[in-house]
């Protein structure tokens, strides 16, 4: 098969490339430009797309002995990641903007241009793997790995795109790959993990929404109204969050505070106890299925951020909206991130948290 | 098999420069040293520089080797500028083509930002041909400012050759220095130092089959240069550093070796070019060259470049799909960060920003035959259909 080796400059897809070659296919490795300002150089490797990490997989590329280029994809990562990022965060919701790449750039945007030049798939570092039934259709699984698992973040990919997709990285742990890395000679082989958001370079996502969007001074409010403290744009926070409200005064119970709700709208973000945050019952829209959509009301597992526990539950589809209802409560549930559902280690697929809420008291 | 369309990037060595080379490298010597030893390799780089200045028109005082176009054109505009500079603090302004090479473009970008040089671009035309009217305009519109004048004999990309003599005259009538970066052009097309009137010209070997990593500024005995690096004096106190003595007479054996065939070279090369264009505007209607070209050109158009753009494709989808059915070329643009960028050369031609997404590079050299255009014209029909459906692809 003809394959693009979509390389981060990164170990996990140099070994995923490696992998590739060593299966016999014809490989040809792809660094995506996605920065707007491609010629930063930066010091640590916290994302994918510095000139260093085009470097790396260069570098890596180059030990294989396959074709390499660049692509850029900066203005589609634009419109479809970034701009969708700060839209969801303005409105109010907390965006994974790794499921949206995914979506609409690797195995859109990368693998469209890729089949147009006459490849047959996309390989990645992705954990997760594709389980081939004896039917020939394409199931997405979770990972061997389960500390690595990125299964998740791949929910939102259909049938169409699962059917020229490869992570061959599925079925090692994560220790195993550097150490593989470091006896096929690979200088990235400790090279760090890239975490985080890749085009927030300091980390600080709200400081990078305040600049995006501009500073919007406004009240936290306790679910009575009392006003508690402030804040400088009510976008740069999220449902469950604790840490970094500078509440100027302790609740009259003691009790820590959380983000119950953020209210766009009125540039208001309303704290509250604990136990506000509990729910049992969620609406998805923008529902992607990796196989066939479920039928009637189904079993699953449902995760809600990454690298989050898997709760059992009931789902339901209905057209583009997904109903949860979970078995038991849960916390942390912000909207704008994706319930993913599963069936076991497969994953069934996503849908985008429009609405959160408690049905069943205690 | 790989067909190798891509001389104007580097050309495989001539044999002979390649045999010079080897059999240098094996003898020691550092040419400024005192003892015989030294004197051995002194005289292999004089006797070298006698054969360069004579095979370009020039006296063997006036070449200054460097380690290629690069640092030539450095030390031209910048050296230049500061000598300017110093003897008059009023000569800040540089006279630059649009389509000049980035190691000149670069160099005036430096020289705005950190020296407070200030500059104007001279427009071409549609061919990128830098009129000297237009360079006398820009003179005129402050005499007394001008540090520097630098236009390109040939241009790298679409293969247009200037009117340089007449540049050089233009410059001289106010008693300005003129550079030409006349790397694309030495060994492939008729260059007199001398004759083209010019005060400094930057060359470089590994273009006409010498080895990569040397080159030399030709400068004017008269021309003042503030060096750009210190230390043993060697050069003309201009460019110090140990002399690399191999690379030199390779360099003078490849020198020598390009100017003696060039005419035959030039007719055979600029056929295979011809049928190449040709060729290739058979297999799309739209597909065009840019630059001046007719059959048998060479004197306004290098003999070795074919230079296409091609709508509806990005041009490094093409050569991805050219290189993987084995022909090497180029878009012949930079790129930034490994991404390409559309050419500024292109951009002054007045093309458009997405037309110039679509150009193709093809160059040809000592080593081409028709066997290599024949792999080109074979591969590209199925590339630009392949090319043209990823832009589709990736434009929605």
């Amino acid at each position: 098969m003809r394959v693009v080796a979509a390389m981060s400059g990164g170990v996990d897809s140099a070994v995923a490339a490696a992998r590739m070659l060593d299966a016999g296919h014809d490989v040809v490795g792809v660094h995506l430009a996605l920065s707007q300002s491609a010629a930063t150089l930066r010091e640590s490797a916290r994302g994918c797309c510095t000139i260093e990490d085009a470097g790396d997989a260069r570098r890596v590329a180059d030990v294989l002995g396959i074709p390499f280029y660049v692509w850029d994809m900066a203005e589609r990562f634009k419109r479809d990641v970034v701009d969708d990022f700060t839209r969801e965060y303005a409105a109010g919701r907390t965006p994974n903007p790794c499921l949206r790449c995914n979506e609409k750039i690797k195995f859109a945007a990368l693998l469209d241009k890729a089949v147009a030049l006459g490849f047959d798939a996309v390989a990645t570092g992705h954990y997760a793997q594709v389980v081939e039934t004896a039917d020939g259709r394409r199931e997405l699984h979770r990972a061997v790995d389960a500390a690595k698992d990125q299964s998740y973040v791949l929910g939102v990919l259909t049938a169409e795109q699962l059917s020229r997709s490869f992570f061959p990285l599925g079925d090692t742990v994560k220790p195993r790959v550097r150490e593989e890395a470091a006896e096929r000679g690979f200088y990235v082989a400790k090279k760090p993990d890239s975490h985080d958001i890749c085009f927030i370079q300091d980390g600080d996502t709200r400081g990078w929404l305040t600049r995006a969007l501009g500073a919007a001074p406004g009240e936290i409010v306790d679910t009575d109204g009392t006003v508690v403290g402030s804040h400088e744009g009510a976008f740069a926070y999220t449902v469950g969050q604790r840490r970094g409200l500078g509440l100027s005064r302790p609740a009259a119970d003691g009790e820590p505070r959380y983000v119950v709700e953020v209210r766009p709208e009125a540039n208001q973000v309303v704290v509250g106890t604990a136990d506000l945050l509990g729910v049992d019952a969620i609406t998805g829209d923008h529902a992607r299925w990796c196989g066939p959509a479920p039928e009637g009301v189904v079993r699953v597992g449902a995760q809600v951020r990454a690298h989050g526990e898997e709760y059992p539950a009931t789902a339901w589809a209905d057209g583009d909206t997904v109903e949860v209802r979970l078995e038991r409560r849960i916390r942390g549930v912000a909207p704008g991130q994706s319930v993913v559902l599963y069936d076991g280690t497969r994953v069934v697929g996503s849908a985008t948290i429009s609405a959160a809420r408690l049905e069943r008291s205690a | 098999m790989t067909a190798y369309l891509d001389h104007a990037a580097t050309t495989p060595m001539l044999p002979e420069a390649l045999a010079a080379m080897t059999e240098q490298l094996a003898v020691v010597g550092n040419p400024s040293s005192l003892h015989r030893t030294g004197r051995a390799a002194r005289r292999a780089v004089e006797e070298s520089r006698e054969k360069i200045a004579k095979a370009l028109g020039a006296r063997p005082s006036e070449v200054i080797f460097t380690s290629g176009g690069t640092e030539a054109d450095n030390l031209a505009c910048k050296g230049t500028f500061w000598a300017r500079r110093d003897a008059d603090p009023a000569r800040v302004r540089l006279l630059v083509g649009a389509t000049e090479h980035h190691a000149v473009l670069d160099c005036v970008e430096f020289l705005v930002k950190h020296e407070g040089a200030t500059v104007t671009w001279l427009e071409c035309t549609p061919e990128g041909v830098v009129e000297p009217a237009t360079v006398r305009a820009a003179i005129e519109q402050d005499p007394d400012s001008v540090a520097l004048v630098s236009v390109m004999w040939a241009n790298n990309e679409v293969g247009t050759i200037q009117d340089v003599a007449a540049i050089a005259e233009v410059a001289h009538e106010y008693g300005v220095p003129f550079h030409t970066d006349a790397v694309q052009a030495a060994g492939h097309l008729p260059v007199d130092f001398a004759a083209s009137g010019a005060d400094l010209m930057s060359v470089t070997a590994h273009k006409l089959g010498g080895p990569i990593g040397v080159g030399a500024l030709v400068a004017r005995r008269d021309a003042r240069l503030v060096p750009l690096s210190h230390g043993g004096g060697q050069e003309r106190q201009v460019r110090s550093g140990t002399l690399d003595t191999p690379a030199i007479v390779g360099f003078a054996t490849a020198l020598v070796a390009s100017v003696a065939s060039l005419e035959e070279e030039s007719a055979r090369v600029a056929a295979l070019r011809d049928d190449l264009i040709e060729r290739a505007l058979e297999i799309a209607p739209d597909i065009r060259p840019t630059g001046p070209w007719e059959r048998g050109e060479t004197t306004r158009r290098l003999p070795g470049n074919a230079h296409l753009l091609v709508p509806g494709c990005d041009g490094d989808s093409l050569l991805y799909l050219l290189d993987a059915a084995g022909v090497s070329c180029s878009t012949g643009s930079a790129c930034q960060a490994g991404v390409p960028q559309p050419s500024h050369v292109l951009l002054a031609m007045g093309i458009s920003e997405t037309d110039a997404r679509g150009a193709l590079r093809l160059t040809l050299g000592h080593t081409s035959t028709q066997d290599d255009v024949d792999a080109v014209i074979e591969a590209l029909p199925a590339a630009i259909d392949r090319a043209r459906r990823a832009r589709e692809a990736t434009a929605s």
